[in-house]
């Protein structure tokens, strides 16, 4: 599979008249596309606001960040299995409005959901903290369920990403880079002397706010299998989680995979990147038997030399880190893993919840219990008083001066597993 | 202002003498003593050794929390700003003492402690967390090296300045995970050390998994008619609107609540405060964390002796393994207090 991603360099976000990017500034038609997102019967109120890098702003709580973008040629829309049908993505041509985003927020789902701060020293965790943000805030009609609730918000925030992504259909692209993967067969020839590397994608499935979904399917039900990278970077893979976001991949992480964007940087001199195996991350042990023994067999299958295997979320997922990890070292495929760590807000506790003596290579991606301070911001976009009860806050962490003492784990990417960020942890 | 320091040393830098003299008890003087004189040195105007405690090496390790309190407590009366304990350099017994003093003082008075240590003293492995150690030579000849970098850490510690790496402020690492920013990112570090790996050569893990406690299980419970049965969940299940305002993720506490009164739970009378799972299931029916109507079916029937009249609860979701364990420790001793045979342990 051949994919070009041409991307659409976007400097400024405006309102405007009408939707569309002009000399890199993308000018939003607010109404059009609070209607656009707000076309659901489930949502009351649709609010509209931007967040841009620098400004004393904090988006709070944060449920799911998605880029938009567009399919100029090839098969399938944009979210395959949600906003168009499930024909297989990752071919012909996708333009992407690199450096915007969606940010959804709204009413609280759970206790899950993550925090963005647009300046000071939270804004240096989040990768989000850097992307042109069209915020979109969205309230459920009354009495709405939790899991109908969460669906509804997801479901709004792709509809406004792809609404935005048009814009993007008829430009030229400031840059297109160009990545493929062959047919198994024919990629291992084509560099016969190189080692042949897979990437073993671990998706989060453990419950609401807790969900994976790819071409429309809840991951939780699938058994791992192949899939292209490609279509990984063409939106065959999105979000539906933020809980503890520090460590959960948004539908923006999940478009822009760094894992996959690094083996292909590589692929050809150091490495032959042969493909991905998606596995996920259920909860009764019989799941993660079979689903790590069916990983193991498909790196196998691929005659991989070597994999990247990374983590997504942290204590009952590392136990499937772990299993994958043992099972494919044994079968003498050597790994590197990526995962984050809970040490403890002082750093002195072990880090996992299990533990295998084959994990010898293992990249950190930071300790989510580390405190931090944000102070007060001018504008919160969404309910600051929830910063007491979500995951990685405690009670009092919502200071009378609108300041947030609380771990880093309520920041929206901080410790990404996919190495999205430069965060990581040493012994001191 | 100048700084205030205290220094511990044993009976033999004091002068005192070598092992024959190592039942001296603890006692302080005004000013320097022996090694002293080189970190007054070191400090020039910057600091002032306002007092020297000197305990016997033997006195100490045999009398461990007699010594520890009354040498803390000489330290304490001199409010200092950091203590520094020896170098010990490879003495054993020495490095002990040196060790409980450094971990007495940083958690009962909440002051800084600088120590100097050879890498295998005992004192290193078992006390490390508690004070920053320079890595010494194995002898006293390395006294002078070890003064410079330890007087240096002293007056950093005392300032509040915020300590390098254990590589640029030369102590031996604390144990502690800390975080910082890499030059590369994740998936970047992650590719490089693949390509190291597969090809042999060598690498640096980022983190060097952990070993695991193994816990072997109690016997088995002869009578369980008779046994007398408690609930302890990690699952975190609270009564209604969570009064103890357990965190949903990274517990600092746990709490233990009475079920006097009730033989169901239900979303009138508790919910789940965990963040880690999708708490539904467990807000519209909390018995399908900890199961206490079926508990007290079997204790009405007489198929237990009976449930304890407590839960014990806390969220488990990103808890550090440290507070777990003092929660557990904490826990099991009520429960054995409490004449408690048999515990069902539940999670999520």
């Amino acid at each position: 599979m051949r994919l070009e991603v041409g991307s659409i360099l976007v400097k400024d976000v405006q309102f405007g008249a009408k939707t569309e990017v002009k000399n890199g500034v993308l000018i939003v038609n607010k109404d059009e596309l609070a209607q656009v997102a707000g076309d659901d019967e489930s949502i009351a109120s649709v609010e509209v606001y931007l967040a841009k890098p620098g400004e004393e702003i904090r988006i709070i709580p944060v449920k799911d960040v998605i880029e938009p973008r567009v399919k100029v040629s090839g098969k399938g829309g944009v979210f395959p299995g949600f906003t168009s049908k499930v024909d297989t993505v990752g071919e012909g041509c996708t333009h992407v409005l690199k450096g915007a985003a969606v940010v959804t927020t709204g009413k609280i789902v759970g206790f899950q959901e993550g925090v963005i701060d647009m300046s000071g020293p939270g804004a240096e965790y989040t990768p989000f903290s850097k992307t042109m943000n069209v915020v979109v805030k969205i309230d459920p009609v009354e009495g709405l369920h939790q899991h109908e609730h969460e669906a509804v918000v997801r479901m709004a925030g792709f509809r406004a990403a792809e609404y935005l992504g048009k814009a993007a259909q008829n430009l030229k692209p400031d840059f297109i880079e160009v990545f493929e993967t062959k047919p198994l067969l024919e990629q291992v020839h084509e560099y016969p002397d190189l080692p042949k590397v897979a990437y073993v994608y671990m998706l989060q499935t453990q419950g609401l706010l807790h969900n994976t979904y790819v071409y429309g399917v809840d991951a939780k039900e699938i058994i791992p299998t192949l899939i292209y990278p490609t279509e990984i970077m063409d939106g065959a893979v999105v979000s539906g989680n933020c809980v503890s976001a520090c460590d959960k991949n948004p539908t923006y992480i999940h478009q822009n995979n760094p894992v996959i964007y690094d083996l292909y940087q590589g692929h050809g001199k150091d490495i032959n990147f042969i493909g991905c195996v998606i596995t996920n991350e259920n909860v009764t042990l019989s799941d993660k038997e079979r689903s790590s023994d069916m990983t193991a067999k498909l790196v196998e299958f691929m005659g991989a030399d070597g994999v990247i295997i990374s983590e997504e979320g942290f204590g009952n997922p590392d136990a499937d880190l772990v299993m994958n990890c043992s099972k494919i070292e044994k079968k003498g495929i050597k790994t590197v893993l990526i995962t984050d760590e809970y040490a403890g807000q002082d750093g002195a506790s072990q880090s996992l919840a299990d533990a295998t003596e084959y994990g010898d290579a293992v990249v950190s991606v930071g300790n989510a219990n580390e405190v931090i301070t944000l102070p007060p911001m001018k504008t919160v976009i969404g309910y600051e008083e929830v910063a007491d009860t979500i995951a990685g806050g405690f009670a009092g962490s919502l200071g009378e001066d609108g300041s947030i003492t609380a771990e880093i784990q309520v920041i929206t990417g901080s410790t990404n597993e996919l190495g999205f960020g430069c965060l990581t942890a040493t012994t001191i | 202002m100048t700084i205030k320091v205290v220094h511990y040393i044993n009976q033999f830098f004091a002068g005192i003498g070598g092992e024959e003299k190592a039942d001296h008890r603890p006692e302080v003087r005004d000013g320097v003593v022996g090694p002293g004189m080189a970190f007054r040195q070191a400090f020039g105007t910057d600091a002032e050794i306002e007092a020297t405690v000197v305990c016997g090496d033997t006195y100490f390790n045999e009398n461990l929390e007699t010594a520890t309190s009354e040498v803390t407590a000489m330290i304490q009366e001199y409010s200092p700003d950091v203590v520094i304990c020896g170098p010990a350099f490879n003495a054993g017994r020495y490095g002990m003492a040196c060790g409980a003093v450094a971990k007495a003082v940083s958690e009962r008075l909440s002051v800084p402690v600088v120590s100097g240590m050879y890498p295998e003293n005992p004192g290193v492995d078992m006390y490390h967390r508690y004070a920053y150690i320079v890595e010494t030579s194995n002898s006293i000849a390395g006294m002078r090296k070890a003064v410079k970098p330890m007087a240096k850490l002293a007056l950093k510690l005392a300032r509040g300045e915020k300590i390098g790496t254990p590589e640029e402020d030369g102590y031996i690492p604390r144990g502690i995970r800390k975080n910082l920013f890499a030059g590369e990112r994740g998936s970047r570090r992650a590719m490089e050390m693949l390509v190291k790996k597969l090809k042999g050569e060598e690498y640096t893990t980022e983190y060097t998994m952990p070993v695991f406690d193994r816990v072997h299980p109690s016997p088995a419970i002869k009578d369980i008619r008779t046994a007398k049965v408690a609930l302890v969940s990690s699952g975190g299940p609270v009564p209604k609107g969570n009064p103890d305002h357990i965190e949903s993720s990274s517990a600092s506490k746990y709490g233990r609540y009475s079920l006097q009164g009730i033989d169901d739970l239900n979303s009138e009378n508790s919910e789940t405060a965990h963040g880690g799972y999708d708490p539904v299931y467990a807000n519209e029916d909390l018995d399908r964390v900890i199961p206490v109507d079926v508990l007290k079916e079997m204790e009405e029937a007489g198929e237990i002796g009976s449930l304890y009249e407590y839960w014990y609860s806390t969220v488990g979701n990103g808890t550090s393994v440290a507070n777990a364990k003092k929660f557990a420790a904490e826990i099991a001793k009520d429960l054995q207090s409490s004449g408690v045979d048999a515990v069902i342990l539940t999670s999520t």
